[in-house]
Formats: structure tokens, C-alpha cells, sequence
């Protein structure tokens, strides 16, 4: 482990902005991809989960 | 009838595929969660810093995996729409149709982590360089599909018509991946290939192959869940008179 601190993580070397931009963005993409298939889910009337 | 006894033909049905994928989903799911949470671990805390780029290399560990799947999910969506077309398979038609959006939002974060990683490594957002040029135009042709779809309101010929579309489109996957050898590119090599050794560290490699399978495992659970969507809707077509469900039209074949 090469992180001394919370905040050493976080700054990512400097990089944070652009490290923690990508992983936020693809967190977001897949997450609201999961919340869309879901109400569409529930919009068909599917009676079972998903 | 195959040797193991289970008619596989019956699932090419929209009715017992719906059950069954539904019953496959969790486990993919699962899955998915399980290696995505390795994947992140062993990117952000074993793997090491790296000499030149310092730690914004660790944008590879979402760039990669969701440009492989970007061009994976466009072939995997052609050949679901060349069946469609050739068996005339209606299944194979919403198999296509589940996947385009998927593959539209992986090619998107492609070209959003590799701007994030270009920009303090290249010093530019963008560059017209083949590589990124090509991944933009696949992007273009996922839109096109969906948007072909649903201008048609003929559901067989909105069908047909985004299954061309996409088949014809598969030119620009080899294009896509073999576009760093083949002109003088800003993007770089391939850091791994079945035929060579990867030119990263073991552990970064592992990192990436592992979010690599947990993003595949995604795939197919989110792919399945929507095509249980797409059977629902379709098989609420008004021809039926009334607002039947998956198990009274089972019921009433």
C-alpha cells in the first residue's frame, strides 16, 4: 500500500481530478443504467423481480 | 434433441427465454459486484504507482475494460442482428436491440476516461487521431441503431433495418482495434495481447483483466434484464385486444 493518508489517496498524486472524474463517471454511467433497466422493468409490468 | 437431454430450441422462444433469463440474472449480477470490488481494490491499493505517469495510469483500470466492451458488445450486436436476419428470429432481433444501449454508454465512458487521461498526460482533451477518431464514429453508429429503431414504427422492418445497419457497421471494429498499428497514432499500443507479453506490472495487468471480467459479467446482467423489458413491451402489442402478461399469452399458445 502506497497511501500514508486519507488525503494522499484523494489527491492521487496530483492526479485526483482526473482519477476520481473517470471512476465517478463510469460509477454514474453504470448506476443509472441499473436505476433506467429497473423502471423500465417496472413500467413493463414484469411481475416478477428483475 | 442434444445429448445432455435439455431441448435448447425451446429457449428461442421469447416466453421460456423470459423466465430463464430472469433466473440468470442474479448470478451475473453478483458476479459483476464481486470482481468490480477486487478489480477496485487491487487497482488503487496493490498496484503500484507508476515510474512515468504517475497515479493517473490508474484511469486504465475503467478506460480499458470499457473500450474492449465497447467494440465486444458492437460484434456481439452485429451477430445477434445477422441471425435475426438470417432465421428470421425475432428473439435475435431483441437480443440486438438490448445490447446497443449498453455498448452507446461503454463507448462513451471510452472516450470520457481516455480525454481524462489524455489531458494530463498528452496535455490535450482530444486529438484527431485514428484511434479516437474511430471510437467517436463507433459511437455515432450505436446512436444511428437506436435511433433507427425507433424512428420505425413497424416493429419487423424497424428490426431489419437497425440489424443491416449494424452488421455493415462492423467494419470499423477491426478498423477501431487494429487502428494503432496500422497509422502513425498519439494512442498508444495495445498493453496486452494474447501474443506478446504485457508491457505493464503484474499487478496492474491483473487489476485491469480483473475489472475487464467484472465489466462483461455487468454487461450480460444488465443486457438480460432489459431484454426481459424489451419481450414485455413487445408481446403488449394492441394486436392481443387486451394488456396481456407474459404468462397469459404462455398460457394462450
Amino acid at each position: 500500500m502506497q497511501w500514508g493518508s486519507l488525503a494522499e489517496f484523494f489527491a492521487m498524486g496530483g492526479y485526483g481530478l482526473y482519477v476520481w472524474s473517470s471512476f465517478g463517471a463510469t460509477a454514474l454511467c453504470m448506476g443509472g443504467e441499473v436505476l433506467a433497466v429497473w423502471r423500465r422493468h417496472a413500467a413493463a409490468g414484469n411481475r416478477d423481480g428483475l | 434433441m442434444s445429448a445432455t437431454g435439455i431441448n435448447w430450441f425451446k429457449y428461442s422462444s421469447p416466453q421460456a427465454f423470459h423466465p430463464l433469463a430472469g433466473r440468470m440474472i442474479p448470478w451475473f449480477a453478483a458476479a459483476a459486484v464481486g470482481l468490480i470490488a477486487v478489480g477496485l481494490y487491487v487497482g488503487f491499493f496493490i498496484a503500484p504507482t507508476d515510474v512515468t505517469q504517475g497515479d493517473a495510469y490508474r484511469i486504465i483500470f475503467v478506460h480499458v475494460p470499457a473500450a474492449w466492451m465497447s467494440m465486444f458488445l458492437y460484434v456481439i450486436m452485429a451477430i445477434w442482428a445477422g441471425i435475426g436476419l438470417g432465421l428470421n428470429a425475432r428473439p435475435s432481433f431483441m437480443m440486438a436491440q438490448a445490447i446497443a444501449p449498453t455498448g452507446a454508454m461503454f463507448t462513451f465512458l471510452a472516450l470520457f476516461t481516455g480525454s481524462m487521461w489524455g489531458k494530463p498526460t498528452w496535455g490535450a482533451w482530444w486529438v484527431w487521431d485514428a484511434r479516437l477518431t474511430s471510437e467517436l464514429i463507433l459511437l455515432f453508429q450505436y446512436i444511428g441503431i437506436i435511433l433507427l429503431r425507433s424512428s420505425i414504427d413497424d416493429l419487423r422492418r424497424a428490426d431489419r433495418a437497425s440489424a443491416v445497419l449494424a452488421l455493415v457497421g462492423v467494419i470499423n471494429v477491426p478498423i477501431i482495434y487494429f487502428s494503432v498499428r496500422w497509422w502513425n497514432t498519439l494512442h498508444q499500443g495495445a498493453s496486452v495481447s494474447i501474443t506478446a507479453a504485457p508491457t505493464m506490472a503484474g499487478t496492474m495487468v491483473t487489476a485491469m483483466l480483473v475489472m475487464m471480467a467484472g465489466f462483461w459479467m455487468y454487461s450480460i446482467a444488465v443486457t438480460l434484464a432489459r431484454v426481459r423489458c424489451v419481450i414485455v413491451e413487445r408481446e403488449r402489442q394492441p394486436a392481443w385486444g387486451k394488456q396481456a402478461s407474459i404468462p397469459d399469452v404462455a398460457e394462450a399458445r
